[in-house]
């Protein structure tokens, strides 16, 4: 094994070597700016996933609140694991014909403190690594939304590990792994439209067909028993996307803060639109302007290195106006996708990631490419392309995934546990007692 | 002896305490409760769009009173809590049949 191991290295190696021979010569020098600016970042991603467990668990019912909270915390360990186990290495480890990354980093191996310049040449490969662990972890966990409140825990354990290893790391490196096909094609994704929020909105819309209504859904009102934790989510989110985003530079330079700076714009132009959007129809709601800032930030996410403020305001703003519409529209048809990822992360993913090929320039980002506004509309065709792809691999996995578990082992919970609530009936606790 | 049971809107409560004191009434039990009547519910917003509750909260005031003392205590809620709109409440009137104090053992009007 060792020799196999060491054959593929230099075959790497070499590859490395013939491609970029000034990266790889600088392979080894680690700046010290950038390192501090990744880590920092991977701690403050790491930071999301909890507040995507207080966003959501302030939205559903009170003797729901542990449960809820605990899917994102359950799967900052679980998927913590996955991904140093063989996450990293289905995701970014040497490419299989542009699907998958091979098993040759199982366990983190050869995944060293010197830099991978295929990557990121000047930070450490764990640095690289941690930082796209708490990707994969928190797009599972923004899933969670779409089945709160009737799944069974045992279940959603499972179905986590599954989709983390069977849609989660395909998609990575289609987009992002060296050699991955939607890369190769031309696709941008700065920081994860696709491949975070894509995926987790379909995927979501997915399960919430097999696993079904909540008793009583359209019948009786299903209040947020806490908005004030919401909002600590959704403000904890837009804190930690500075990370998720800037981060993405994987650089302390220019382009970390002009994706810091147009990710708060965003988030602040869509929250601006959905307060406006809710007056309209009634009052200038709290929960919805949270909301609105979180989905600004979803649609920002892929174009975050690649567009200017001004367009950054744009992006924001409509992004606020579909997503408002989609979740009326998800009402509507009585479809209980609970807390609409496929609104916020579905449809504010689909439009970032369109409009990530509609105003994306050089001027900001010489690595990416210019959109349909500086004369090249066949960027538009590729981003559509990158999204439909993901809309279908995502949706059609998670049925599949979703359907199996519930012919085994059963996805939901018995009727009288639902109804007494999943904190008594699955963690034997009450959130408040 | 009469019991009074007084549904009323949660922000009268302080004033029916103070209307009900300045006659020299003084014992009550409170609960937050949920109802419904002639207000019905109330819609609130939701993300996109709103969600109607169907019943509101209310407070319940329960008192036992000399039958001497009951006009003046209905009276005295009144006075605070008519608005004369739906959802102003409603008081039920029991007949209560024995008191037993606690403390000492008093029956009757001595333990009220």
């Amino acid at each position: 094994m060792g020799i196999k191991r060491s054959i593929c290295w230099s075959v790497i190696m070499s590859f490395l070597m013939l491609s970029a021979p000034a990266l790889a010569a600088e392979a080894s020098a680690i700046d010290t700016g950038d390192t501090a600016w990744v880590l920092i970042s991977a701690g403050l991603v790491m930071l999301m996933i909890p507040a995507v467990g207080l966003f959501y668990g302030g939205m559903v019912r009170k003797k729901n609140a542990l449960s809820t909270i605990m899917f994102s915390f359950a799967i900052l360990a679980l998927i913590s694991v996955q991904w140093v186990l063989f996450g990293y290495s289905l995701a970014f480890g040497p490419d299989i014909g542009g699907v998958i990354g091979n098993l040759d980093w199982i366990g983190l191996n050869g995944v060293g403190q010197d830099p991978n310049a295929t990557y990121a040449a000047t930070i450490p490969a764990l640095a690289f690594m941690i930082f796209q662990a708490m990707f994969a972890v928190i797009t599972v966990a923004l899933i969670t939304g779409a089945f709160v409140e009737r799944i069974k825990f045992s279940a959603f354990m499972i179905f986590a590990f599954l989709w983390a290893t069977l849609v989660y790391d395909p998609i990575a490196h289609w987009v992002w792994g060296a050699g991955g096909w939607l890369r190769n094609l031309g696709a941008l994704d700065f920081a994860g439209g696709t491949v975070v929020h894509i995926s987790s909105g379909l995927s979501a819309l997915a399960i919430a067909f097999v696993i079904g209504a909540r008793k009583g859904f359209g019948k009786q009102p299903m209040e947020p028993h806490n908005i004030p934790m919401s909002v600590l989510g959704a403000v904890l989110l837009w804190f930690g996307w500075f990370g998720f985003n800037g981060g993405s530079a994987v650089a302390s330079n220019g382009l970390a803060a002009s994706a810091f700076v147009v990710t708060n714009t965003a988030a602040a132009a869509a929250a601006l639109m959905w307060t406006m959007l809710s007056w309209y129809h009634k009052r200038p709601s709290v929960i919805g302007t949270a909301t609105g800032a979180v989905v600004g930030l979803v649609a920002i996410t892929p174009a975050s290195g690649f567009v200017t403020p001004m367009a950054a305001i744009i992006i924001g703003a409509l992004a606020a106006v579909f997503s408002y519409y989609a979740m009326l529209f998800r009402m509507k048809r009585n479809v209980d996708e609970s807390l609409d990822v496929w609104a916020c992360h579905g449809i504010g993913g689909t439009w970032g990631a369109i409009a990530t090929g509609i105003f994306a320039t050089v001027a900001v980002n010489s690595a990416g490419a210019n959109g349909l506004l500086y004369g090249n509309p066949g960027l538009v065709l590729t981003q559509i392309t990158a999204v439909a792809v993901t809309w279908i691999y995502a949706f059609v996995m998670t049925l599949i995934l979703a359907k199996v578990i519930d012919m085994t082992i059963g996805l939901r919970v018995r009727e009288e546990e639902e109804a007494v609530g999943l904190d008594i009936s699955q963690h034997a606790e009450k959130a408040y007692a | 002896m009469k019991k009074i049971e007084a549904i009323l809107r949660p922000e009268d409560l302080d004033g029916v305490r103070v209307s009900l004191q300045e006659k020299g009434l003084v014992g009550m039990t409170v609960e937050e409760v949920q109802g419904r009547g002639r207000q019905k519910g109330v819609c609130l917003q939701w993300r996109a769009g709103q969600y109607c509750i169907e019943f509101l909260p209310k407070i319940k005031v329960d008192m036992i009173l000399e039958d001497k003392d009951v006009e003046t205590a209905i009276a005295a809620i009144i006075k605070v809590a008519r608005t004369g709109k739906n959802g102003d409440g409603k008081i039920f009137i029991y007949p209560v049949e024995d008191v037993v104090r606690v403390s000492t053992g008093e029956r009757g009007k001595d333990a009220i």
